[in-house]
């Protein structure tokens, strides 16, 4: 048989490797500004680009899509080439694809800080930029497929499966999510309204995780793991079972992110054992990566990349089996909202992916630039200060959460809340805060050593920008005992369908019920769209990211309606939310939930709170918002926004638009007037005062009692 | 609530049970297949990784010297 030459792309894969450190050291700096912002508010420096609720989401954007995303595909033009014995389809769509990837991360490091956001998590970024990701994300994958196609390889191995089954699943996920009606350049609402909005939310972030974080890393670990063990992978037939269980069961466990909520509870049910039956995929591939080390745990010791690789398979299924048990109910109900969250997705994060990415590169780098690795001693010393930190970073954080939640739920013998004071729970964990920055302090600096060692392995040796080898070409034959699943494999376009239609069925069965709840159900009679400057209001409050810290959901808890709605006792119910687009339930809790915080305090508290935290709650570590008192609202955007939500399904009157900014001014103005009795002039058109309007409807609408009884179903 | 929700839906009832029997009948069928699959396909299968075309390139089994 003739041999055919062929020259594998490194090109591609060197420029995402320095794409991916770059961004690692950006996102990781801007997670540890943001940890110290939460002991130390004046780091928000009194500035609206840098202030918490800005930047936080340019933390988990950089580090999810910049430095976990080029990472991704680095690996994956690097395995596919070699798995498929083929180069990539097409250089051009290699680099369309690398650079509009590039431009969409430069795009969210702008609007990002400048407030242009959503406000939906892990999905902030605003529609044109939504549009972008979707067309580069299909040049990703008709580069993957046409690659596939044209493979020499017979046979489509696992890893391959799991890249597949990455760029079908983000592709639909992304899509189903960003459904959203422009009202600028720079502004839409969510198409979808309060529980629909939630849940279609963390069915999307939920897999966004399952299929960015997690399948794509799954089928690097399947290739690279073998490679650097230099041994077969512990059980083909295991990574078979857990490829398709895992892409079956994953995209049903979203709503357990939305326990105790409003969510319909068939919902949260379905979500709850869907994650408890991804223990079994999640820690079989566990195993089999652990067990693919039989034989060689001599080497685990000596070398950096196996250290890396086990510490990151650990850290998965560490993970895997922390998710399942956050979500059933009874330890969610004390999970929640808290910074045992925020340390799960961080063992995810860190050790999972970090960790597999520096073992992967350091593989790779050495491989590429035909060298060795310049200092295998700086490499051990990255391991132990990425551990290490991942220690620090984690353990504060569970004791953190842990402890807040207690203080929230304590009672004392009157049956009165012990903390009645939201404040003293938080103060009470900022030495945890301490440790966990001093925690990432020691992951980046680690970040930093390999950035360094990598710089210099690839300075030492010289670098193989097309590297050649000699494959068979591929010869058409009969099936060699594979059967069905191999006749499967060997049609790589029926195999992305039956891997879209296996995650279709979980979406789809989720999903439809609750997008047939007509959105009056179950109706609240006196639950009204917001005023024209409520809106406004509410759009600021999208914009400074409020909901990073302020949830507007109190759960069905004593503790929670006797914390946040005292006097009137109601927990949120569905119908509250019917013209929230998009839902602003959030997911943590470093400040108090919002939901019933309307007529709780005068507009002049909220006045004085938002300019100085500090000084009408002593110890506050919400950062100040004195540009709110200094920029006006543009009213001219009222009409489009009214007329907006009008088409999304919020009932305004045809031709109220035309008539709105009346209302907003009179509104404006009879809270300007009374914050002018109390001695604080401002102007009517000042964020301030629309944010103050907002912030007074929140959760109101449910105590009009006298108009629900007359209103009788 | 939930039945509010769901009857909305002509023939709700079906839903469950067409999953249940995609999702039977999937895993019934793979499992008996990756029982069943022939061993010299699987080793096969699990080397594709060490035998990737790589081999000739002398920096290869490098990370023993890590």
């Amino acid at each position: 048989m003739e041999l055919q030459k062929i020259q594998y792309d490194n090109k591609i894969v060197k420029a995402f490797i320095i794409a991916t450190v770059i961004f690692g050291i950006v996102g990781m700096t801007v997670g540890l500004l943001i940890s110290i912002q939460l002991f130390y508010p004046i780091f928000n420096f009194d500035l609206q680009y840098t202030s918490y609720g800005r930047i936080r989401p340019l933390h988990t954007n950089a580090v999810i899509f910049a430095f976990v995303g080029n990472a991704m595909f680095a690996g994956v033009y690097y395995s596919l080439q070699r798995l498929l014995k083929a180069r990539m389809l097409n250089d051009t769509l290699s680099w369309v694809h690398f650079w509009g990837w590039q431009l969409i991360i430069l795009a969210a490091a702008i609007t990002l800080p400048l407030g242009i956001t959503t406000s939906k998590e892990y999905s902030e970024l605003e529609w044109p930029i939504d549009i972008a990701i979707a067309l580069v994300w299909v040049v990703f994958g008709w580069n993957m497929i046409g690659t596939i196609i044209k493979r020499r390889e017979k046979h489509m191995y696992v890893a391959v499966w799991f890249y597949i089954a990455t760029f079908i699943t983000v592709a639909v996920l992304h899509i189903v999510n960003s459904f959203e009606m422009p009202v600028t350049l720079f502004k839409s609402y969510s198409f979808y309204a309060g529980v629909q909005d939630a849940l279609v939310q963390w069915w999307y972030g939920h897999n966004a995780v399952a299929f960015f974080l997690t399948t794509p890393f799954l089928g690097l670990m399947y290739y690279f793991l073998p490679k650097a063990a230099n041994r077969p992978v512990y059980s083909y037939r295991l990574s078979i079972v857990h490829f398709w269980s895992l892409i079956f069961i994953y995209i049903w466990a979203g709503p357990h992110h939305l326990l105790y909520t409003a969510l319909p509870g068939w919902a949260q049910s379905l979500g709850v054992v869907f994650s408890i039956m991804l223990i079994a995929p999640s820690w079989g591939g566990m195993l089999n990566g652990l067990l693919t080390l039989r034989g060689a745990w001599d080497r685990v010791r000596e070398d950096a990349v196996l250290k890396f690789m086990v510490v990151a398979v650990t850290a998965y299924g560490m993970a895997t089996l922390e998710g399942p048990l956050l979500s059933l109910k009874n330890v969610n109900a004390i999970a929640h909202f808290t910074d045992w969250i925020v340390a799960h997705v961080h063992v995810g994060g860190l050790g999972w992916n970090g960790f597999l990415i520096f073992g992967i590169f350091y593989w790779m780098v050495p491989r590429m630039w035909n060298t060795k690795l310049y200092s295998p001693q700086l490499a051990n010393v990255h391991f132990w200060l990425g551990t290490l930190g991942i220690i620090f970073y984690a353990l504060p954080m569970y004791t953190a959460g842990v402890v807040q939640s207690l203080m929230w739920k304590e009672f004392n013998p009157d049956g009165f809340l012990t903390y009645q004071n939201f404040l003293e729970t938080t103060t009470k964990i900022l030495p945890l805060y301490m440790l966990r920055s001093f925690g990432g302090f020691l992951y980046l600096v680690g970040v930093f050593i390999m950035a360094y060692n990598l710089v210099k392995t690839a300075y030492a040796g010289k670098f193989i920008a097309n590297e050649e080898v000699e494959v068979a070409p591929l010869i058409k034959t009969s099936n060699t005992g594979g059967g069905w699943h191999h006749a499967l494999e060997s049609k790589p376009v029926l195999f992305t369908t039956l891997a879209l239609i296996a995650i279709l069925i979980g979406g789809v069965i989720e999903l439809v019920p609750t997008f047939l709840i007509k959105s009056n159900i179950p109706t609240i009679a006196t639950v009204k769209p917001y005023t024209p400057l409520e809106l406004h209001g509410r759009d600021i409050y999208i914009r400074e990211g409020c909901v990073g810290c302020h949830s507007q959901m109190v759960r069905p808890f004593r503790s929670e309606v006797q914390r946040y709605d005292p006097k009137g006792g109601e927990y949120s119910k569905a119908g509250e939310y019917v013209y929230d687009h998009p839902h602003l339930w959030g997911s943590k809790r470093t400040g108090p939930d919002l939901q019933r915080t309307g007529g709780k305090y005068a507009d002049s508290w909220h006045f004085r709170h938002m300019l100085a935290p500090t000084e009408v709650s002593t110890g506050s570590i919400m950062p100040a918002y004195p540009w709110l008192y200094e920029q006006v609202i543009d009213k001219s955007e009222t009409p489009g926004k009214i007329s907006a939500l009008r088409t999304v399904g919020v009932p305004y009157e045809e031709g109220y638009e035309q008539t709105a900014n009346d209302d907003l001014d009179a509104q404006a103005k009879k809270i300007t007037e009374g914050l002018k009795v109390e001695g604080y002039e401002i102007q009517n058109e000042a964020e301030i005062v629309a944010l103050i309007a907002y912030l007074q409807r929140l959760g109101t609408d449910i105590k009009i009692k006298t108009e629900v009884a007359e209103q009788k179903p | 609530m939930y039945k509010n929700i769901l009857q909305n839906i002509d023939n709700i009832a079906i839903w469950p049970t067409i999953s249940f029997v995609i999702f039977f009948s999937f895993f019934t069928l793979l499992l008996w297949w990756v029982i069943k699959v022939d061993k010299k396909y699987v080793d096969e299968m699990g080397q594709i990784p060490l035998s990737d075309g790589n081999e000739k390139n002398p920096s290869d089994n490098l990370t023993h010297l890590l």
